[in-house]
């Protein structure tokens, strides 16, 4: 096979006011016609400014300090402007994450389709046309002529990634560069696109290079991979032995985090490599401190009871009741959570599992049905101190790090809030102490009390979200997707953490996610929601081996096998 | 976690390495205009010290030395840098003493905007609903009189409810009351903006969790992430308050001229500009117009500053 793209050596450096950020150091890449390359890395590795350095499109004020990327045969870094232009969007073509930005929403997908083949290619008027159909067809798009006359909004998430993808063909490239073409896509989707770059890789014999942060999309679609992090390629192979059998710790570690559906583990082992080491921090006996110490309330029988919980919201508001629009978020759901255990909600987006838990905590108030927090009805009579004690014994962690924490408080009064309002210590020191101990045991370190969040990378934020639920002494902790926003590694190490915190305290969770092997590590029982109702409670692994709801069925057939990755020693 | 423990930054170093701060050291037109602005706005708050006469001191005026013009010009005394005007008041002093008034009700007017603006603005977002309607609708029909206009109507009825004896005396806070009032809807729809942002931010719902009151929200969380785009408001809000104050005593409806403010200096001036005596009303003008073209410009650099999508 013949070398369509060689990168050697490639350095690129971004100047900033506070030093030069080296975004890829020395890295060598190459790609072959009628291969897939997987680029994996985390955030912040560097493996989209490969992508943008190759098309010429970094962004400023990044630059090439050195290396070659040679592009069948010609030094891409020789031409100029205009000749990079023949190149873009014509031999190298691009598909983008989001397929809601990358399409323009004022054009019909025709016209801009025609637009990039005259551009592109000789064909005109009749000639443009014709080949726009050819191209959404062989995307998977039926009806195309119809089509070509609908604008962007007319189309599902997925459908658009279709018409980018078609896009990305029309100039008969040789290579294509998707970066992170499914993350912004729902799971079911997500398996037909990469279904689709692949066969057609295949078929017109293209090189192939996907961005991505997913080793699930690797292992499903890639025939090499290259793992990049902190700006290095620190292993390149077939993706069959660098998952099946990595060499470098950071791949290693790397795939240790990656939750698996098909069995259930402990922990996430070694996954030390990128936090580095937290277990240096003092932990402290916790059972014995006072935060293990269950307060005067005494907790007992189901922790959470959901009776006939009906929510929806209005869309759109009218005078008049049958003009409104409204959506049945949540509709008639039951289930209970037993003390101790963790319980899990999964979903798509849009099922209800968010709504679901705001009710629990309090935050919405339910059309009709009941929540019972240890037998408490919280929506009853909110001023009574037995509600009061119900919500302290309630506490949630969010799902983005950087909007769940107060950017103008210092983290030692973040996490002191509840402690100070319910006035749950005799003193400001004693207040200190317990912030102080709580940091250490949630592995930040005491020092951390006197910062600001925005001193903290997204896994520490979280771990300060953690440490804030557990200051007022909670006995059950929802988790509200707590770890979809960050990078695998770091889930690996939040999701350890919040499993010994359970341990340790015995709290009861209730554990919302759409990533079903994380409910799998995780849960010792599951719900599945689909448009505000559930399909089916089940124990986990009876879940896993033998889903009963149609639903349930189709969601397990489409995770992404992890068949090639190497079984961790637990 | 490595960062956590790197050696710590001195607090000069932390403060040079604050984004605003450097993008203020990078940016001429902003440090001109800041130097310009303080040393006027200093110059003005220790006039008692720098101004060479006290024009409210009968004693130190006398009608022989009125209508001088200013010193380069023929017949000018060197004690009168800028002249004097019809009653014999050095211009420089009192220009001095008049923009330590205006600056101050500028100020004043600002802060009792920006109170009231941003109380009503945050508790309309926060708590949404009728209340949200009812504040708003307010705002939008203050918002379609004139602001001038309703200055000097709220000014008119304040001075008519003071007996006429201490009309001169609380002159100076009636003015400051009319232009609070009439600022207060800029304030509240900023305000009310940046809460809906921030309300659904999920450290408010953690807040809601840990079953704080609305009121302790919204006071300790939601109004200190609300204050960046407050503060820009602020800064070009003083400029206008300042303009407002001037207007209003131009027209005299604002400070007597016993105690002139800028305003009042130039509408004293007008009377006589025909008569050729153009430096009593030039210079105050033209301190007013470089002190609030000042506040502009910084208020125009906070806003890029603190714009993340202009960094």
């Amino acid at each position: 096979m013949s070398m369509l793209l060689e990168i050697d050596e490639l350095d690129i450096a971004f100047p900033t006011r506070r030093g030069t950020v080296h975004a890829a150091k020395a890295v060598s890449l190459s790609v072959s016609a009628g291969e897939v390359l997987g680029l994996v890395g985390e955030s912040g590795a560097g493996k989209s400014t490969i992508g943008n350095a190759i098309i010429d499109l970094l962004e400023v004020p990044g630059r090439i300090t050195s290396g070659s990327i040679r592009f069948m045969g010609e030094e891409l870094r020789d031409f100029d402007a205009d000749q990079m232009r023949g190149v873009r969007g014509k031999r190298i073509g691009m598909i983008f994450q989001d397929p809601q930005t990358s399409l323009n929403p004022l054009m019909t997908i025709g016209a801009q389709l025609v637009e990039t083949i005259e551009k592109a290619t000789t064909l005109r008027g009749r000639g443009a046309d014709n080949h726009a159909v050819a191209l959404l067809e062989q995307v998977g798009i039926t009806e195309a002529v119809a089509r070509l006359r609908a604008y962007p909004h007319q189309f599902s998430g997925g459908m658009r990634q279709r018409v980018v993808i078609a896009l990305a063909l029309a100039g008969e490239p040789d290579l294509i560069i998707a970066d992170e073409p499914t993350t912004a896509l729902d799971v079911s989707i997500q398996a037909q696109i990469l279904d689709l770059i692949k066969s057609l890789c295949r078929e017109r014999n293209l090189g192939v290079i996907i961005v991505t942060h997913d080793i699930g999309v690797i292992a499903n679609i890639a025939d090499r991979v290259a793992v990049m992090y902190r700006g290095e390629i620190v292993e390149t192979g077939v993706v069959a032995q660098v998952l099946g059998a990595p060499k470098h710790a950071y791949t290693q570690s790397l795939i240790a985090a990656v939750p698996r559906a098909d069995i259930k583990l402990n922990r996430f082992t070694s996954v030390d490599y990128i936090e580095g080491n937290t277990a240096s921090f003092r932990r402290i006996d916790i059972q014995n401190h006072w935060l293990g110490k269950s307060q005067q309330h005494d907790h007992t029988g189901v922790a959470i009871d959901v009776d006939h919980l009906n929510l929806s919201f209005v869309l759109q508001k009218a005078v008049f009741k049958r003009n409104r629009r409204m959506l049945q978020a949540v509709s008639d759901v039951n289930f209970t959570v037993q003390q101790g255990e963790t319980f899990g909600l999964v979903g798509e987006s849009g099922s209800g599992k968010s709504t679901v838990a705001r009710l629990i905590a309090g935050l919405y108030k339910p059309d009709s049905g009941q929540v019972h927090v240890f037998g408490q009805d919280i929506n009853q009579n909110r001023k009574a101190p037995e509600s009061s004690a119900a919500r302290q014994a309630l506490q949630m962690i969010f799902q983005d790090p950087y909007s769940s924490l107060n950017a103008r408080m210092r983290v030692l009064d973040i996490v002191a809030e509840p402690i100070r309002f319910y006035r749950l210590t005799k003193s400001e020191q004693e207040t200190r102490a317990i912030v102080s101990d709580l940091l250490e045991h949630v592995g930040l370190g005491a020092a951390a009390a006197l910062k600001y969040p925005h001193e903290f990378s997204g896994g520490q934020r979280q771990r300060i979200s953690i440490a804030r639920a557990l200051a007022s002494r909670p006995r059950i902790l929802i988790c509200d997707e707590p770890t979809s926003a960050l990078d695998v590694s770091v889930q690996a190490t939040i999701l350890n953490l919040l499993k010994d915190l359970q341990q340790e305290l015995g709290l009861t969770m209730l554990f919302i996610s759409h990533d079903l092997p994380v409910i799998r590590q995780m849960c010792d029982r599951v719900a599945i929601m689909r448009h505000g109702e559930i399909c089916e409670v089940a124990e986990i692994d009876t879940f896993f081996d033998s889903p009963q709801h149609k639903y349930s069925k189709h969601l397990l057939d489409l995770m992404p096998s992890m068949n090639l990755l190497s079984t961790p020693t637990d | 976690m490595n960062h956590l423990d790197e050696n710590p930054m001195t607090r000069w170093k932390r403060f040079k390495d604050n984004d605003i701060v450097w993008s203020f050291l990078s940016s001429p037109g902003a440090m001109i205009a800041a130097v310009v602005a303080s040393v006027m706005i200093l110059a003005c708050i220790f006039a008692p010290m720098i101004a060479p006469f006290d024009p409210f001191d009968p004693a130190q005026i006398s009608l022989w030395d009125g209508k001088l013009p200013p010193t380069w010009v023929d017949g000018g005394q060197s004690r009168y840098p800028l002249g004097t005007d019809n009653q014999g008041r050095d211009m420089f002093s009192t220009i001095l003493y008049g923009g330590r008034l205006s600056i101050l009700v500028g100020l004043a007017a600002v802060c009792l905007g920006m109170v009231l603006g941003v109380t009503l603005g945050v508790i309309a977002g926060y708590l949404g609903g009728v209340t949200d309607a009812v504040i708003m609708r307010l705002a939008d029909v203050q918002l379609t009189i004139p602001g001038i206009l309703l200055a000097i109507l709220i000014n008119g009825i304040g001075r008519a409810a003071l007996p006429y004896e201490l009309r001169d005396e609380f002159a100076i806070y009636v003015v400051i009351l009319a232009i609070g009032l009439t600022d207060w809807p800029q304030f509240a729809r900023v305000a009310r903006g940046a809460t809906l942002v921030e309300t659904n931010k999920e450290y408010v719902q953690a807040a809601r969790i840990i079953g704080l009151p609305s009121w302790l929200i919204m006071f300790r969380h939601i109004v200190p992430n609300t204050l960046r785009p407050i503060l820009v408001i602020a800064t070009i809000g003083l400029a206008l308050a300042i303009i407002s104050e001037a207007t209003l005593s131009f027209l005299g409806q604002g400070i007597p001229p016993t105690t002139p403010s800028l305003g009042t200096l130039i509408r004293v001036g007008n009377d006589y500009l025909f008569s050729g005596l153009w430096w009593i009303t030039l210079f105050p003008a033209v301190a007013l117009i470089v002190l609030v073209f000042s506040v502009n410009l910084l208020g125009d650099w906070l806003r890029d500053a603190l714009n993340p999508k202009l960094r």
